[in-house]
C-alpha cells in the first residue's frame, strides 16, 4: 500500500516515500563501498572481501566480459553504479515494512534509461563520428533491395524502442511484483475475515502462494538489476564497435 | 464495503496513468544517481583498483623476487663449481710441479753424488799414488840400510862408511830397476 507523500503530507507531488528511499539507497551504497574499500589491505577482511566480490562481479562479469578490450575500465563506474543503485532500490520491495521497490514508479526508470541512452549514443558518435548513425542502421552484407525495409526497422528498434523497453522492463517487473504481493496480501486479509470457515481455510493456499510469489519477486529484483546493467554494457559495446557489427 | 474499496481503487487507477512519471521523483533519482556516480568515480573505483593493482603487484613481485633468488643461487652454484674446478686444476698443477721438482732434485742429487764420488775417487788415486811414492822412497832408504847391515854382518866387514855403502846400494837398486825394466820389456 502506498504511503502518501511525507512532505507536505498527502499531496501527490510532495516529497514521497520513493524519494526518501532513493536517497537512502545512495547513502547505503556509498557507505558500504567506502567502508569496504577504505582499508585497501592486500589480504582483505570480511567486509573488504564482500566489497571486492561485489565490485569484481560488475567489473569482470559484466564490464570486462561484454565490453572487453582495454577501455572497459572507463565504463566500470557507470555499470557499477547502475547495478547497485537498481539492486538496492529493487530489494526494498522484499524488505518488510519498507516493501516498496523504488522503480515501481516509472520516473526513476526513465531517468536511468535516459542516462544510458545518451551515454551510448554519445560513445557511438565520439568513436565513429556522424557515420555512426549509418553504421547503426545499415547492416552490412544485406542485399540492397531489402535495405528500404531494414533501415526503418533498425532505426525504430535501435533508437526509438530500445530506451522504452530498457526503462519499461525494469518499471513493469517492479510494479507487477509489487502489485502481486500487494494483491496477495489484500486477498489474505479478505479471506481471513470471512465468516465461512471453509472460505477462511482457503486463505492458507493464498498464503503459500504469496510466499512463493515473494521468493520469485526477490529473484526478479536481483535479476532485473543484472539485466538492466547487462543491457547497458551491450549497448555501450555495440556503440564502441559499431563498425564490426 | 468491498465494492466501495474496489471502485475507489479503480477510480484511483484511472486518475493516474502509471506510465506518466512524477517529475520530482525523476529529479531525485537523477540527483541521487549523479551523487552516487560521483562517489563511485572519485573514490570507490580508484580505491578498489588500487588494491587490485597492489595485490597483483605483490604477487608478481613475490614471483619476481623468487626468480631473482633462484637466479642468484644458481649463479652462486655456478661460481662454486667454477672455483672447485679451478682449485682442482690448481692442485693438479701444484702436484705436477712438485713431481717435476722432485725429479729435478733427484737428478741433481744423483749428478752431485756422481761427481762427488768421482772427485773422491780421484783424490784417493792421487793420495794412493803419493803414498806409494812415499812408501817407495822410505822403502828404498830402509831396504838400503837393512841390506847393508845384513851384508856387513855376513861379510863381517864394517861397512860403516856410509858414503860408500850408499853408493853400493844405489848401484844395486839401479841394476834392479834396470832388470825390472828389461823384464818389463
Amino acid at each position: 500500500m502506498h504511503l502518501p507523500a511525507i512532505l507536505p503530507w498527502g499531496v501527490a507531488d510532495g516529497f514521497s516515500k520513493q524519494m526518501l528511499l532513493v536517497i537512502l539507497s545512495v547513502v547505503i551504497i556509498a557507505t558500504f563501498f567506502l567502508l569496504a574499500a577504505r582499508k585497501q589491505q592486500l589480504v582483505p577482511g570480511k567486509l573488504q572481501f564482500a566489497g571486492e566480490m561485489a565490485y569484481g562481479f560488475v567489473r569482470n562479469s559484466i564490464a570486462k566480459d561484454i565490453i572487453g578490450g582495454k577501455d572497459f575500465m572507463k565504463y566500470v563506474p557507470l555499470l557499477f553504479s547502475l547495478f547497485f543503485f537498481i539492486l538496492v532500490n529493487n530489494i526494498y520491495g522484499a524488505i518488510p515494512v519498507i516493501q516498496l521497490p523504488s522503480f515501481s514508479h516509472v520516473g526513476g526508470a526513465y531517468v536511468l534509461a535516459g542516462i544510458v541512452y545518451v551515454t551510448w549514443i554519445g560513445i557511438g558518435i565520439k568513436k565513429n563520428g556522424l557515420k555512426y548513425f549509418k553504421l547503426a542502421t545499415v547492416p552490412s552484407g544485406v542485399p540492397v533491395y531489402i535495405l528500404p525495409l531494414i533501415i526503418p526497422i533498425e532505426i525504430i528498434s535501435n533508437f526509438l524502442v530500445r530506451p522504452v523497453t530498457h526503462s519499461l522492463r525494469l518499471f513493469a517487473t517492479m510494479l507487477a511484483g509489487h502489485l502481486i504481493v500487494m494483491i496477495a496480501g489484500s486477498g489474505i486479509e479478505f479471506l481471513v475475515m470471512q465468516e465461512n470457515i471453509l472460505l477462511k481455510g482457503t486463505s492458507l493456499l493464498v498464503i503459500a502462494g504469496a510466499v512463493a510469489m515473494y521468493m520469485l519477486e526477490a529473484l526478479i529484483m536481483a535479476l532485473q538489476a543484472y539485466v538492466f546493467t547487462l543491457l547497458t554494457a551491450i549497448y555501450i559495446e555495440g556503440a564502441l564497435h559499431a563498425d564490426s557489427h | 464495503m468491498y465494492q466501495t474499496i474496489i471502485s475507489a481503487a479503480v477510480e484511483g487507477a484511472e486518475a493516474t496513468n502509471p506510465l506518466v512519471p512524477n517529475v520530482w521523483e525523476m529529479g531525485v533519482v537523477f540527483v541521487g544517481f549523479a551523487v552516487l556516480m560521483y562517489i563511485v568515480v572519485k573514490f570507490v573505483v580508484p580505491m578498489f583498483e588500487k588494491t587490485f593493482a597492489e595485490r597483483a603487484e605483490a604477487i608478481e613481485g613475490g614471483i619476481a623476487k623468487a626468480e631473482k633468488a633462484q637466479a642468484e643461487a644458481s649463479a652462486a652454484l655456478e661460481e662454486y663449481k667454477q672455483q672447485l674446478t679451478d682449485a682442482r686444476a690448481e692442485a693438479n698443477r701444484i702436484r705436477e710441479e712438485a713431481r717435476a721438482e722432485g725429479a729435478q732434485i733427484l737428478a741433481d742429487l744423483k749428478e752431485k753424488a756422481a761427481s762427488e764420488s768421482a772427485r773422491i775417487t780421484a783424490q784417493a788415486h792421487v793420495q794412493i799414488e803419493s803414498e806409494r811414492q812415499a812408501a817407495v822412497v822410505s822403502l828404498r832408504s830402509e831396504v838400503g840400510t837393512l841390506a847393508t847391515t845384513l851384508a856387513g854382518r855376513i861379510v863381517g866387514e864394517a861397512l860403516n862408511d856410509d858414503e860408500r855403502s850408499a853408493r853400493v846400494v844405489d848401484r844395486f837398486l839401479a841394476d834392479l830397476e834396470n832388470q825390472n825394466a828389461g823384464a818389463a820389456k
